[in-house]
């Protein structure tokens, strides 16, 4: 085939997107837009890297821009790409694992179309307005209208608002699914599946003799506790949006409020236990659930401990909901017994919780000898790696001692948030892509092996050098957040960068190869209405 | 009180050799993942001294510097321990109001920085000449930040805003304000 076949019709034309299903559809939407945004991310990411080594380098961009994008880039990495991505396999997998259809694509698709336009309004609120408060959102910043406009900040709120309403409909489908009886099924027994998702009937077997079957998959467990803190981070991100949205809509009106009608702790202190069910609840129950899940598909057996993994996941969601004060340990008046017990004692526990999915996920790939290097293995191994070094680099910053000395570093978003995000997460990420991607497109063939190969390395060195560089810079007093026009740190900044374009390479790589094996009619039919009129998930073999 | 530089340097060594060991590890794995193996499971003993070892490194870390590193314990009991010297300082509309032009200190002189913000949420923070941290706090509106520190050595230090408080925050910086004497 001509290079021009293959780019409209897809790696020997294997992929035939009316041959998908409803629900194959959907999962794909998901993965597409997620990887969108992933671009976006990874754009704006590298623009950053250059203002940080000289801001003539960043084709333009101003300081107040500069900081705008700051706002937006982790926000559009959170919510328009991992949330997509992880939304549209869930959406996929809770079905697949549990057998029966998910309750409700209709909302599912909702649910994908007020992630992807919540997403664009509040990154493009942010791009023309400058709106920059960052994601943090320290009180009173985000209503300081002395520097930031009224109404870029209203449509930037608003935005976030419609990824939370999006959101909650991938949770109210999540447990619908789990819980619900199809047409012409037995009964299902709503309490006992709900208690089984949770934990709570793995927990009651620990002290009882006659021990309970686990009615759901530990997969599934562990989507449906992630999925806990999921609802409560969006509960809480949209009582923060609406505070904030109450001193706008006045200011628009000609009424300033007080800020000091809110307590800048107290809001604080809410905040961050709310965006710590991100940070410390859903990502590591997600990925330690998806890293379980890959292990026993990639390997065909049952899991190392399965009993010890299912108690994991239900301390981590117990961690996640009492962790938040290590992000208050350079707040003076946060009360010190809140700062030992939830900021040092609490978040030592995600060490545990996490070595613990760690060593279960390799025990049960040992276990299965000789394996072949797939790119899902050799993804879910970069992984992990990703996540064993940013782990204990995030415990070392949640000591009080420490934290002295490395708060608001390079240290805190580099070889802890960075190399978690793009080494530990997204590559998990891309690993059950991978996986996926034959299931989902019925079979179509990978265009290029050297391009899969290429995009492992050079994501895997990109991410952990960037970090890496990152964290020396911090070492040596470099602030995040902040800008330094004197060349102070060039040195770690221009090596930064150099990995930062190792990523952006890495990227680009694997996109071309996606829309090389599938075609660009392929990904234009992805969006077309499915042919096939049925709720299963995948096509019925002729 | 030993340097927060001397704390650095020993993170990095301790980090460093952490990041080594365990990517070899993990390269180690994936060459005999891929090899003929006896099929044989992990044995249960190796995960629970796992399990014990991560219990007792996760608790001993913030014991080892607790006794280590000498801020930590001064922060935690900074109520009852009497400064030599207070400094009031406030922080509105992104600047710094200094009580003077200088602080003087004097060598092993048991220092309070009592730092005040009328609008924002900002950061207080000493850096050396050669930018590195000295220690750093956050300073939240409405709130008492205060923050005792004890210098060993005669210094200079700026004092910058360790916080992100809007694009006109940036220029918080107060080149050569602290002046440590013997």
């Amino acid at each position: 085939m001509s290079f021009i076949q293959i780019l409209t019709n897809g790696e020997q034309g294997l992929f035939k997107p009316n041959s998908l299903t409803p629900m194959q559809k959907l999962a794909l939407r998901f993965v597409v837009v997620g990887l969108i945004y992933y671009g976006v991310v990874v754009v704006e990411g590298m623009l950053m890297r250059l203002f940080e080594v000289n801001p003539n380098l960043a084709l333009g961009v101003e300081p107040k821009q500069f900081f705008a994008i700051m706002t937006a880039h982790p926000l559009v990495g959170i919510f328009g790409s991992t949330y997509s991505i992880v939304f549209g396999a869930f959406l996929f997998l809770v079905p697949f694992l549990m057998k029966k259809p998910l309750w409700s694509i209709k909302l599912a698709n909702w649910n994908l179309w007020l992630i992807a336009i919540g997403t664009f309004v509040f990154w493009f609120a942010g791009f023309v307005s400058h709106y920059s408060p960052l994601y943090t959102l320290y009180w009173p910043l985000p209503a300081d209208f002395s520097q930031f406009s009224v109404l870029g900040g209203t449509f930037f709120i608003v935005g976030i608002a419609l990824v939370m309403v999006g959101t909650a409909f991938f949770v109210i489908n999540i447990y619908k699914t789990i819980t619900y009886t199809p047409e012409g099924w037995e009964k299902q027994p709503k309490g006992a599946l709900i208690k089984s998702a949770l934990g709570l009937t793995g927990l009651s077997n620990l002290f009882s003799k006659k021990k309970k079957e686990h009615l759901v998959s530990l997969p599934v467990a562990a989507i449906a506790r992630g999925t806990v803190d999921t609802a409560f981070n969006a509960v809480v991100i949209l009582f923060a949006g609406v505070l904030i949205l109450i001193y706008m809509v006045a200011e628009l009106f000609g009424v300033s409020l007080k800020h000091s009608a809110i307590d800048a702790l107290l809001y604080k202190n809410i905040f961050w236990w709310g965006l710590d069910l991100i940070a410390d609840g859903l990502v590591l129950i997600f990925v330690a659930g998806t890293w379980y899940l890959l292990a026993t598909l990639i390997t065909g057996k049952k899991l190392f401990m399965e009993n010890w993994a299912r108690a994991a996941l239900f301390i981590e969601m117990i961690v996640s909901w009492t962790v938040w004060s290590h992000h208050l340990m350079s707040d003076q008046a946060q009360p010190g017994i809140l700062k030992i017990l939830s900021g040092e004692m609490v978040t030592a526990f995600e060490l545990i919780t996490q070595g613990l999915a760690f060593f279960i996920t390799l025990a049960t790939l040992w276990s299965a000898r000789p394996l072949k290097m797939s790119y899902p293995l050799k993804f879910l191994l970069g992984g992990l790696l990703g996540f064993a070094l940013a782990v204990p680099a995030g415990i070392m910053q949640a000591d009080l001692g420490l934290n002295r000395i490395l708060h608001n570093t390079q240290w805190i978003v580099g070889p802890h948030v960075h190399v978690a995000i793009l080494v530990g997460l997204t590559m998990t990420l891309y690993s059950a892509i991978y996986f996926l991607f034959p299931i989902l497109t019925n079979g179509a063939k990978l265009y290029s092996d050297k391009l899969a190969n290429f995009h492992f390395w050079a994501h895997l060195l990109g991410g952990i050098g960037m970090g890496a560089f990152m964290g020396m810079a911090g070492l040596r007093g470099m602030l995040r957040r902040s800008i330094y026009l004197n060349g102070e740190f060039n040195i770690y900044m221009i090596l930064a960068a150099i990995s930062g374009s190792l990523l952006l390479l890495a990227f680009l790589a694997f996109f071309y190869n996606i829309v090389m094996s599938v075609g660009l009619k392929g990904v234009i039919g992805i969006f077309m209405p499915s042919k096939l009129k049925t709720t299963d998930l995948l096509p019925a073999e002729k | 009180m030993i340097d927060s530089n001397t704390v650095l340097t020993g993170q990095t060594i301790a980090y460093t050799f952490y990041v080594l060991a365990i990517m070899a590890l993990m390269g180690w794995f994936a060459y005999k993942v891929t090899r003929d193996g006896s099929r044989k499971e992990v044995k249960s003993a190796i995960f629970y001294s796992f399990v014990g070892f991560l219990v007792v490194l996760g608790v001993s870390l913030h014991i080892v510097t607790h006794e280590t590193i000498p801020w930590k314990s001064m922060d935690l009991n900074r109520a009852e321990i009497k400064a030599d010297k207070v400094f009031h300082i406030t922080m509105a509309n992104h600047e710094f109001q200094l009580p003077s032009n200088k602080l003087i200190i004097t060598k092993n002189e048991i220092v309070k920085f009592d730092v005040e913000s009328k609008d924002l949420t900002y950061g207080f923070g000493l850096f050396r000449s050669d930018n590195s941290m000295v220690f750093q706090m956050q300073v939240i509106p409405g709130h008492n930040n205060d923050i005792l520190w004890q210098f060993d050595r005669p210094a200079v230090y700026s004092i910058r805003s360790t916080e992100y408080s809007g694009p006109k925050g940036v220029n918080m910086i107060v080149r050569d304000a602290v002046e440590v004497v013997e």
